[in-house]
């Protein structure tokens, strides 16, 4: 069998090498999340009591819906070009699939969140330029790369694809969406780590579960 | 390469196979020998099983029931190293559109974890005569390009076994004297190849054994020196109840 | 009749005797609660289906697992009937506690740790069934949907425990009914039969189920064998 890391820098290289000839996945991403923002944000109203309140609320539903279109578009283009087929004939371990395309997945949704959050400042009044809050958006974006890449590539194969991802995808990343809006209310709110110790430790946990998870079911949905 | 590599007697060997889609039995109690060096042709009407045959010992699909063993190796048991030695080519170019001839090349040959990649990528793109467009996108290519570009793809880890799914569909008339000669002088005897078409010219211009499967078994294999189009012509219609 | 039959009627005529005893008990026996007054009555049923429904469950969970392993469709079978069953039961829940809701809360919904957790349970397991509805034909299906049994009911406990963790720092300000609390002895002892007419109609419908569902695979292969006949000809029918 190939080597798994060599094999996982190819996938992942060529996913980068598609993505900025494309800019499919990333320009999905943003352009969902900054029409959330803009319409939560009009919808809510401009009160300043409410804003912080509903602030970090609203950055997670943004990012939720947004890391399941980008999560969607990561198979689409190995499922419509056949190009499945193409990976499944190598000699590499099906682990070393799934962590290439997660990785791949984890770095255009990070990109995404990243240049969406000067915008996200200038809506609601919010610096979210903390490190609490940074690393709290790692965290839980690789919660949704683990788990959405193992659904997505299920997904992929079903008819109402589009459906499918987020009925199979939401219910189950709850505990990261409560955990991630919890901390970084507690960020926006000048907290420090003590504070946010138990929701950190939530998403750890979810993340640990569905990687492993993941890694060992990918076979299982790869395979006719 | 070939011989010196060769693991186990036969090249591909085929016990009770059978493959299910949830009520359907596409494949059933199939066996099949095929001995190194040989070049097996099948014909078949469709629904016979063909392309189902081409992805289970392509390791895309698993067989619900039956023992598989391809250039030696157990198909359950070692996967990866049947993979190893095996280049398929089927309809789809397997190809990403957006990214260069080259780029696919590499990509493919890291995945496979080739070495000296670059030499062979000259050799393989040199001998499907795929030089001279390696630096063009693959979606700008034409259907004839994009077909030799994948088999470029097919043979560039060097496998000993070709599988081919209907190859010559879609092959402009250069390519396809290009893929007679590859499969022809100087390669015959060096590959074992199994081709599925529907061209008996082409099939039993290149072979030398011919099958014909109908109803997810191998109802005829022969070898080619006795068979000629003719006879080939009405024992297809016998089995299969259709013509070719 | 065979053996099985025997068995599988005499379960119903049992399964009925308890529900008909229960319900006679629970409306007309038990006294009224003095603190809910007659609603509270709701919560054998509420219980009962709770219980049954994680018990369904923990059954999709085994049969996965078990098709994920050997790979056998009797646990696929044992897996879609369970999760059936299980979307039924918590379509039950779900109603009973809103039912419940809004004459104690005042609310008709609240995200109270156990019903937000069975809300999250119902999503989970309709997914498990609109996936099998949607995916390819063969044993595809069968294999994505073992795979979100397990997940499905790994994740349970953690988005219990997340919504808890949640309504720890925003701190309702309703107050619900706790499960126990001021329970006497007669009450007590009525949950526990009506828990086990419940399991005891559960177990019924499990059976039914996949006896029901292996009756359906053998149609559908019947009639792919016959369909494949008709095409071929003669000779190698």
């Amino acid at each position: 069998m190939t080597k798994f890391w060599p094999t996982v820098a190819a996938l992942m290289w060529k996913d980068i090498l598609l993505e900025l000839r494309t800019k499919d996945i990333v320009i999905s991403i943003l352009a969902f999340a900054l029409l959330s923002l803009i319409i939560f944000n009009f919808a809510l109203g401009p009160s300043p009591q409410i804003t912080p309140v509903v602030a970090p609320g609203v950055l997670w539903v943004a990012f939720t819906f947004a890391g399941v279109l980008g999560l969607t578009r990561a198979f689409v283009l190995e499922k419509d070009q056949g190009n499945l087929v193409g990976l499944l004939i190598t000699p590499t371990s099906r682990e070393a699939i799934y962590v290439g395309k997660m990785l791949g997945s984890l770095f255009f949704m990070l990109m995404s969140e990243i240049i969406l959050l000067p915008a996200f400042a200038v809506l609601f009044n919010i610096s979210p330029f903390r490190p609490e809050l940074l690393l709290i958006i790692l965290l839980a974006t690789i919660g949704f790369a683990s788990i959405g890449t193992l659904f997505s590539a299920i997904a992929i194969n079903t008819r109402s694809r589009e459906i499918m991802l987020p009925m199979l995808f939401l219910p189950i990343v709850v505990p990261i969406i409560i955990g991630a809006v919890m901390a970084s209310s507690t960020a926006f709110e000048g907290g420090s780590w003590s504070d946010m110790t138990k929701s950190v430790q939530l998403i750890a946990v979810f993340d640990v579960v569905a990687l492993v998870f993941s890694a060992f079911a990918f076979e299982h949905v790869l395979q006719e | 390469m070939v011989e010196a590599d060769v693991h186990g007697s036969l090249a591909i060997r085929v016990r009770g196979l059978t493959k299910v889609y949830g009520p359907q039995v596409v494949l059933r109690d199939l066996e099949m020998d095929l001995s190194w060096g040989d070049f097996l042709i099948v014909f078949g009407p469709n629904g016979s099983g063909k392309t189902t045959l081409i992805k289970v010992l392509a390791t895309i699909s698993r067989p619900t029931e039956g023992e598989v063993m391809v250039a030696g190796y157990d198909l359950k048991r070692n996967p990866a190293a049947v993979r190893r030695n095996i280049g398929l080519v089927t309809h789809q170019p397997l190809l990403y559109g957006d990214m260069t001839g080259i780029e696919n090349l590499r990509f493919h040959g890291r995945m496979f974890g080739l070495s000296h990649l670059e030499k062979r990528i000259e050799k393989a793109a040199d001998l499907m005569g795929a030089t001279s467009f390696l630096g063009r996108r693959a979606s700008i290519l034409s259907h004839g390009m994009q077909k030799r570009l994948s088999l470029a793809r097919a043979i560039l880890h060097d496998p000993p076994i070709l599988l081919l799914d209907e190859p010559e569909t879609g092959l402009d008339q250069e390519a396809l004297e290009m893929l007679g000669q590859m499969m022809g002088s100087g390669e015959r005897g060096r590959r074992t190849v199994l081709m599925v078409t529907h061209s008996v010219e082409r099939g039993l211009a290149l072979g030398n054994q011919v099958a014909i499967m109908a109803g997810g078994k191998i109802a005829f294999h022969g070898d080619r020196s006795n068979v000629d189009e003719d006879m080939l012509k009405s024992t297809y219609s016998r089995f299969t109840g259709v013509a070719l | 009749m065979s053996i099985g039959m025997v068995l599988k009627n005499g379960l119903f005529v049992v399964c009925a005797t308890m529900m008909l005893v229960i319900l006679y008990l629970i409306f007309m026996w038990v006294p009224t609660d003095n603190i809910q007054g007659t609603v509270q009555r709701i919560m054998y049923f509420h219980v009962s289906v709770a219980w049954v429904a994680f018990l369904a469950f923990f059954i999709v969970l085994v049969g996965s697992v078990g098709y994920l392993w050997k790979g056998t469709s009797k646990w696929d079978h044992l897996a879609y009937s369970a999760a059936e069953i299980g979307v039924l039961l918590t379509t039950l829940l779900l109603i009973t506690g809103i039912l419940w809701a809004k004459p104690i809360w005042g609310v008709w919904w609240t995200w109270e740790p156990r019903l937000t957790t069975s809300l999250m349970l119902w999503l989970i397991y309709v997914a498990y069934l609109m996936l099998r509805a949607y995916s390819p034909p063969g044993n595809q299906g069968a294999r994505y949907a073992a795979v979100l049994g397990i997940i499905g009911f790994i994740d349970v406990p953690i988005v219990y425990y997340s919504v808890k963790l949640w309504r720890t720092v925003h701190p309702q300000v309703i107050v619900g009914p706790a499960a126990s609390g001021s329970l006497d002895s007669s009450m007590r002892i009525l949950l526990f039969l009506t828990v086990a007419t419940f399991t005891v109609l559960f177990v019924y419908l499990l059976i039914d189920r996949v006896s029901l569902r292996k009756s359906e695979d053998e149609v559908e292969w019947v009639r792919g064998i016959a369909e494949q006949a008709s095409h071929l000809p003669l000779s190698l029918r």
